[in-house]
């Protein structure tokens, strides 16, 4: 009499523990993942490290890049995992894969891991926008968040096709080139003469908006000297590409040894600058001169055009 | 339809596309850019580069007339050339004498009426120009004497020249020029200075007179088209 064949054991019917060995590769893939990023990769992710907002934003970006690893390497191996244990067998014709014994429980820790991450990531952001060094972004007219101390103020005055930038606390004059002293907390009042461009100060991780009109304040403290990069970072018109300029952050000796010899190379036009405002209206210019009236120049009179000439085509 | 009849369709539909797409690429594009005007043919090394330019308040475009506009005298033929792209050579004085034919306007921004860039950061205005003539002048207060019309401002260089405006009074106005490239009879002031180039390179320049009729609120037009307000200097080595 032929044997019967044996009953398969409690534990082979339940196979493998597929979830143990999804785990252990998830582990193995992303602990170094993890390390290279972190230690690697991460002091060379943009921005920098500049500035305090720049190196904020680092941070930020790191913290994002380990989390997304683990959560990329686990979809992947799960997909592989997939691929070379559940393929379909030959000869199996059945219509779908049949029941699927724990399905629920991966559907959860899939859920609840997500959930933590993004509900972590949304308290970790929320509180990275307003602590420690700000978003380093314009906050409008009047920031949520300003730092402690008493900032060097410098106005980002944008124009088509150039950025110009004025120290009030050093005679109101007015540079093409962006200077700043190291270990010193800025604060930058942004606006534009014309149409809207965007302060983007790559080194400092410092963006904000430049609007006609508009006083838009941002936030940096320098932390390392070396030279620097503004782009306009708006459409502005044909040349907006070659809206840039270089700049650099000193020693604080050497900035101030700057900003002296600077204020005193342009007092002569200093002096024919409108006084220092943190607004400048686009296309009306108090006090022009007299001649435009007495030489009747048609369409002018104060402003750049008269009615004829609409500010838009 | 007969063959021969859907033969000559597709032929003419097809002659059609391409002669609108030549049209596009020769007038629209190829067109758009105006010539390189050569100062370094037979440029001894060492020896300083004469340019003369006018800026004019017209231009001999046809579709465009009324644009404010930069000439070039070529230094091979003499003749005044619709271009604002020059070719200069590195390392060498660059005198230049400019011709303002246009009023002036207030600058957007009195910073660009500092003179920068030049030899001695100065320039020197004579002409028809209110109270700049005959002075060496390194700011312009355009608010108060309504000087500038025009600036050449090279943001790589450094270079920036706010040329003086005619001095408009109803008794200049018969000699206002309305055909370019202006002549010397036309009222007009005279902006002389000269700049050192640097090494090889393209270095874009444009005016800082929002002078393009208020498109755009006023850097469309003339003040951002090659060829009118805005240029290159190629400098080779």
């Amino acid at each position: 009499m032929a044997a019967e064949p044996q009953a398969a054991s409690p534990t082979a019917a339940a196979g493998p523990r597929h979830g143990l060995r999804i785990a252990a590769i998830w582990l193995v893939l992303s602990v170094p993942a993890v390390l290279v990023i972190w230690f690697v990769w991460g002091p060379h992710l943009p921005p920098g490290d500049m500035s305090n907002t720049a190196a904020s934003q680092q941070f930020d970006i790191k913290v994002m890049a380990v989390l997304a690893a683990p959560v990329l390497l686990g979809v992947l191996t799960y997909f592989g995992y997939a691929l070379a244990m559940w393929r379909q067998p030959d000869g199996d014709e059945e219509d779908g894969p049949g029941p699927l014994p724990g399905a629920a429980r991966v559907q959860v820790t899939w859920i609840v891991a997500t959930t933590v991450v993004v509900l972590g990531l949304f308290a970790f952001g929320t509180y990275q926008l307003i602590a420690p060094a700000g978003a380093g972004a314009g906050e409008g007219p009047a920031p949520v968040w300003k730092p402690g101390g008493a900032p060097l103020q410098i106005q980002v005055i944008g124009q088509q096709w150039r950025f110009t930038y004025r120290y009030p606390q050093y005679g109101g004059m007015e540079t093409t080139q962006l200077v700043l002293p190291v270990g010193q907390t800025v604060e930058f009042h942004v606006t534009s003469l014309d149409v809207i461009h965007s302060f983007w100060a790559y080194q400092l991780g410092v963006k904000a908006d430049a609007n006609p009109g508009v006083d838009n304040v941002a936030y940096t403290t320098p932390q390392h000297t070396g030279a620097l990069t503004v782009r306009c970072a708006e459409l502005c018109g044909l040349w907006h590409g070659a809206m840039y300029n270089g700049g650099a952050v000193l020693p604080v000796g050497a900035f101030r040894s700057w900003a002296a010899r600077t204020e005193t190379a342009l007092a002569k036009v200093t002096r024919i600058l409108p006084p220092y405002a943190l607004t400048y209206s686009p296309s009306e210019i108090k006090g022009l001169a007299k001649f435009y009236y007495q030489a009747g120049l048609p369409g002018a009179g104060a402003a750049y055009y008269g009615p004829q000439y609409p500010a838009q085509p | 339809m007969s063959l021969p009849a859907r033969i000559a369709t597709l032929a003419v539909a097809f002659a059609v596309v391409v002669g609108g797409a030549v049209f596009v690429v020769v007038h629209y594009l190829l067109g758009a850019t105006p010539p390189t005007v050569d100062f370094t043919a037979g440029h001894t090394s060492g020896q300083p580069v004469n340019m003369t330019i006018q800026v004019d308040p017209v231009n001999d475009a046809s579709s465009t007339p009324d644009w404010v506009s930069y000439f070039v005298k070529s230094p091979q033929t003499g003749r005044w050339v619709h271009s604002t792209i020059w070719q200069l050579p590195a390392h060498t004085r660059i005198n230049v004498t400019a011709y303002e034919y246009d009023t002036c306007d207030p600058l957007r921004n009195q910073l660009w009426g500092r003179v920068t860039g030049t030899i001695g950061g100065v320039m020197s205005v004579s002409g028809e120009a209110y109270g700049l003539n005959g002075k060496s002048v390194s700011v312009v207060n355009s608010y108060a004497t309504c000087g500038v019309a025009h600036t050449l401002t090279v943001p790589g260089l450094g270079l920036n020249v706010p040329f003086a405006g005619v001095t408009y009074t109803a008794s200049l106005k018969p000699r206002g020029c309305t055909q370019a490239p202006c002549v010397l009879s036309n009222y007009h002031t005279v902006t002389k200075f000269s700049f050192y180039t640097p090494g090889a390179g393209e270095y874009r320049w444009q005016c800082f007179i929002p002078c393009g009729l208020a498109t755009v609120q006023g850097n469309g037009h003339a003040m951002s088209t090659l060829g009118f307000m805005a240029g290159f200097l190629k400098v080779v080595a």
